[in-house]
């Protein structure tokens, strides 16, 4: 009964914040201990999770494992956690990840590895935060906090252009999100006209009647601050640069999770709270999203720089996301879902094994290599693997996700389904031209050929990964069935909402 | 000729006299103390100041007027007593080690500063507008004096001299006005003038001019645009110390008179003020945001962002009633917070009389001085309003006050400049952190004294913004008065 599990939820947010704590205790020098802390703290709150995941009841269409206090009674704002069939899996994906993250930033951070740590730790407990949070402004608080522990991550630890790379991906985060918290205070107040009372809770807010003019307004203030976290086009020109100065965990996090919170936030906060204007904007945003596809695909195919390939495939695959979210179906909107779990797996993967080479050769120039299957056969093999995944070859993840969203779109918009479609085929020439230019062939370069392939360190980060992508791949229904009660919930309210609005037009 | 003079009630200006007393024992022990023990006059003023704040809570509730309604003693002016006080506390702490020890003149500059706190809760406490205009000049002549304090150096001369200029045309503006209020409506005292508008006759033009060259005083002070001139060049030439002093407490006591002018007595001209107040926040924000893009020098930029948070401020006093008041207090807490932690930061890193005061002198210091980087950092990250800070809280109260009244576009206005000031407030914090040193200076032991104030203001900052609730309920309670 997962009622009388304590404060689980919190649990997993202090965890790690608790461990940032300790750490700063800790002296600088001994980075042995400083490792072990970060990844023990992170593993217990992996563990932590499956218990949620164990014990979460998939036949609940709300939330589970609530908790409330106030917090700012007297504008009516409280601490409100909970977790549903939508968050649990993106909660799994970070509890996951970030532990993976940590273990590979063991090396490659020559210096400072104790901020670093206390960066990751805050960083994690802000992500979960983001992902549980029920209350609005708990939400944004959280939602903030992420940016934070990500801007000293790129600023310190990053490449040469570490300094504009972060501040470019802070005021873009910014841009959006104020006004976001604008449309929530409106939607508060606009709240309180009604009913009397000043709320920011979000389960107490879905279902306000607003009127279309106003949900407009509303709903663009929202869908601003989760477009520019996703990225969509046109917003999407923070995402490389963030990305090619990160440091290698920053950008598994990044990928695996951070923009995971836009897509997650257009599917807890502005469909259900605005279902009517979500309704009206599902053709624009759908278009969009095609275009992400088609341009992030086009664009990677471009790239010569490793890293920045991957970073434009995000804005491909997360197109993909927003379409399957605005077919506004159950096929659709569970694929979308899935396919947030796969991109993190498999970017994240990406990212990391894009990491080991650079740690090696100190290049990412994709023309630099060539023959590394004979070099290093084993590290070939995963990333191979993982690139399949991003394809979306059948038998693993990513195909899972891809075929319910275009299944689902092409219920609703055929032609869109179509051309994501055409995505798809882009992405499997982008990803295995660079892996076939990166191992196959006469190496280049003298270096090369004494690559050492992988370390028991790094398989021990790719095998957990690699599992959960066949896991997924094979048996994706224990996933998708702890989704189906909350998300048909989501759809009806959206549903009901909308043709109650269009009656009234 | 009799002399009838008015029954004086002591309870409303209980709390002032720990204050009046402390400024006079300051001066007379200078002159007995021997050079040794000079400490002695600093820790007299904060034990006045705390006596006073320990008054304040005693009274918290009590509703009394005295001198014939000119003093008036209410939770608001309880409330802006209490700010006042820890501007005051925070800024004897971190001058205690700033002025140099061996400084003849200690006594001079506490005793001014506890009279320029006096000034503020005269202010605060005024029923009359002529009492404010009092508190005004209290607090002014004392700090023209404490700009000028380093009397050997010429910028603090310039600083001096060019705020008594500006500051007695601004007084003579307020003076003006308070004589066309008095001839539009026969009388000086604010509950008198509530009385006079309560009938509802549209008001004469006298009245509104006068209303208007008020506002204008009022602007020097807060240093709104467009007189905010004085504003970066008194605060880069005055001791680092007065700056910070000047900037938590002038805005401060000038809000609090406003809320008390203009929210309380003329809220019947809301129409009328709040259309040229509105204006008058547009262009603070955005002026002092941007021009603080340009800024090297931190002072420099710190004054530029204390016109923008100006601005913000007028939004909330566009905003009115009772939620447009509540956020001011709010964020008057949170403001003196964050700025009297920076400059505690700027002092207690300073090294041998030498302080750091180009962004660029900051570099590397994230690593090498952890504890007080990652405090600057705080204060740079509350300034710029992003959570969980202090700052952040008190942005949130302030828009909500603009989207409650319905003021939809200059919330909007106010969060997009809060966008731009993110990139100069995390300017600091890139250089400390993400740059490396040009040279290496040898580190010095920070002022204790300092690191009490940083300590002081850091955890506020971060009490503020993660548990607002308490503080805000106080707020609310002290403009209980307003409704709405």
């Amino acid at each position: 009964m997962s009622q009388a599990a304590g404060p689980i939820l919190s649990t997993l947010i202090a965890l790690p914040l608790l461990g940032a704590m300790l750490l700063v205790l800790v002296d600088g020098a001994r980075e042995g201990l400083i490792k072990r802390i970060a990844l023990a703290v992170s593993c217990l709150g992996f563990l932590l999770s499956l218990i949620v995941y164990g014990r979460f009841d998939p036949t609940v269409a709300g939330m589970q494992f609530v908790e409330r206090v106030p917090w700012i009674s007297s504008i009516g704002s409280s601490y409100v956690l909970g977790v549903d069939g939508i968050s649990l899996p993106l909660l799994l994906l970070t509890t996951f990840l970030s532990p993976v993250a940590i273990l590979a930033s063991f090396s490659g951070i020559p210096r400072r590895l104790k901020g670093f740590m206390i960066c990751m730790l805050l960083l994690e407990g802000g992500m979960i935060g983001v992902f549980l949070a029920l209350d609005l402004l708990l939400f944004y608080v959280f939602w903030e906090g992420t940016l934070i522990p990500m801007y000293f991550l790129i600023g310190i630890w990053g490449g040469p252009r570490r300094i504009y790379a972060t501040l470019k991906f802070v005021l873009f985060t910014m841009a959006g999100s104020v006004l976001m918290l604008l449309a929530m205070i409106a939607l508060a107040v606009l709240h309180r006209s009604t009913t009397g009372r000043l709320s920011f809770d979000l389960l107490e807010l879905i279902g306000a009647a607003i009127p279309f003019g106003l949900q407009v307004w509303l709903f663009a203030a929202f869908a601003l601050a989760f477009a520019i976290k996703v990225p969509m086009l046109p917003f999407h020109t923070w995402l490389p640069d963030a990305h090619v100065e990160a440091p290698t965990a920053g950008s598994v996090l990044l990928a695996g999770v951070l923009l995971k919170m836009g897509t997650y936030g257009f599917l807890r906060f502005a469909l259900p709270l605005f279902p009517a204007a979500a309704a009206a904007f599902s053709p624009l945003i759908s278009v969009l999203a095609v275009i992400g596809i088609l341009y992030g695909a086009l664009v990677s195919l471009a790239q010569d720089d490793l890293k920045r390939l991957v970073a434009y495939s995000s804005v491909s695959h997360l197109g993909f996301v927003m379409l399957g979210i605005f077919a506004m179906n159950l096929q659709a909107v569970e694929g979308s879902i899935l396919q947030m779990v796969n991109h993190g797996l498999s970017t994240g993967a990406l990212f990391l094994l894009v990491g080991m080479i650079y740690e090696r050769r100190h290049t990412r120039i994709i023309g630099e290599f060539g023959g590394l299957s004979r070099v290093m056969p084993r590290f070939a093999l995963c990333f191979l693997v993982v690139a399949m995944s991003s394809i979306g070859l059948p038998g693993l993840n990513g195909f899972v996700g891809e075929f319910l969203i275009l299944a689902g779109t092409f219920r609703v918009h055929r032609g869109f389904a179509i051309l994501a479609t055409v995505g798809i085929v882009l992405a499997a020439v982008y990803m295995l031209w660079m892996w076939q230019r990166v191992m196959w062939g006469e190496s280049r370069r003298s270096q090369n050929l004494d690559l050492h392939d992988l370390r028991p360190r790094e398989i021990a980060m790719l095998v957990p990964t690699i599992l959960l992508i066949l896991w997924i791949g094979l048996f994706p229904n224990h996933l998708l069935r702890k989704m189906d009660a909350s998300v048909t919930h989501l759809l009806g309210g959206v549903r009901g909402a909308t043709s109650e609005v269009r009656g009234v037009k | 000729m009799d002399l009838v003079l008015p029954r004086i009630d002591w309870a409303p200006l209980a709390a002032m006299l720990p204050v009046a007393f402390g400024g006079l024992a300051a001066l007379v022990g200078d002159l007995f103390l021997p050079a040794g023990r000079k400490r002695f006059i600093p820790a007299l003023g904060l034990a006045s100041l705390a006596l006073s704040i320990l008054v304040s809570i005693g009274l918290w509730g009590t509703v009394r007027f005295s001198v014939n309604d000119a003093v008036v003693l209410d939770r608001f002016a309880l409330f802006s007593y209490l700010v006042f006080a820890l501007v005051s506390i925070l800024s004897i702490l971190l001058s205690m080690d700033y002025l140099d020890a061996s400084a003849p003149d200690q006594g001079e500059y506490y005793s001014l500063v506890l009279f320029s706190t006096l000034g503020m809760m005269l202010m605060a406490a005024g029923g009359d507008l002529i009492v404010i205009f009092l508190g005004l000049e209290m607090l002014s002549l004392a700090l023209y004096t404490l700009c000028g304090f380093r009397k050997a150096e010429l910028r603090s001369n310039e600083a001096a001299l060019k705020y008594l200029l500006l500051g007695a045309f601004a007084s003579s503006f307020f003076l003006y006005g308070i004589a066309l209020i008095y001839g539009a409506t026969g009388t000086t005292v604010l509950r008198r003038i509530v009385a006079f508008l309560a009938d509802g006759r549209p008001p004469s033009t006298l009245l509104l001019v006068g209303t208007g060259l008020l506002l204008v005083g009022f602007g020097f002070k807060v240093a709104s645009v467009p007189f905010h001139m004085w504003t970066p060049d008194v605060y880069e030439g005055a001791p680092t110390s007065v700056t910070a002093f000047m900037i938590a407490g002038t805005k401060a006591a000038a809000f609090a008179a406003l809320v008390r002018v203009f929210l309380m007595a003329l809220p019947t001209l809301q129409v009328q003020w709040s259309a040229p107040i509105w204006v008058l926040a547009v262009l603070t924000m955005t002026l002092g945001n941007l021009v603080a893009l340009v800024q090297n020098n931190i002072k420099r930029m710190l004054a530029y962002s204390s016109i923008a948070h100006a601005g913000y401020l007028l939004v909330a006093l566009v905003a009115g009633g009772s939620p447009g008041a509540t956020s001011i207090l709010f964020y008057l807490v949170a403001y003196a917070l964050m700025n009297l932690g920076a400059f505690a930061v700027i002092i207690a890193l300073q090294a041998r009389g030498q302080e750091l005061l180009s962004v660029a002198d900051y570099a590397g210091l994230g690593f090498r001085r952890p504890v007080l980087s990652a405090c600057m950092a705080l204060f740079m990250f509350s300034l710029a309003g992003l959570p969980p800070t202090a700052g952040f809280m008190g942005k949130l109260f302030i828009f909500s006050a603009a989207v409650e009244g319905h003021y939809h576009e200059l919330a909007v206005i106010g969060v997009l400049n809060s966008v731009v000031s993110v990139y100069f407030y995390l300017r600091p914090v890139v250089v400390m952190y993400m740059n490396e040193p040009a040279i290496e200076r040898p580190l010095v032991p920070s002022s204790a004294a300092a690191i009490w104030a940083v300590a002081l203001s850091a955890l506020g900052t971060l009490q503020f913004g993660l548990f607002p609730g308490r503080l805000l309920d106080l707020a609310r309670q002290s403009v209980a008065a307003l409704g709405g």
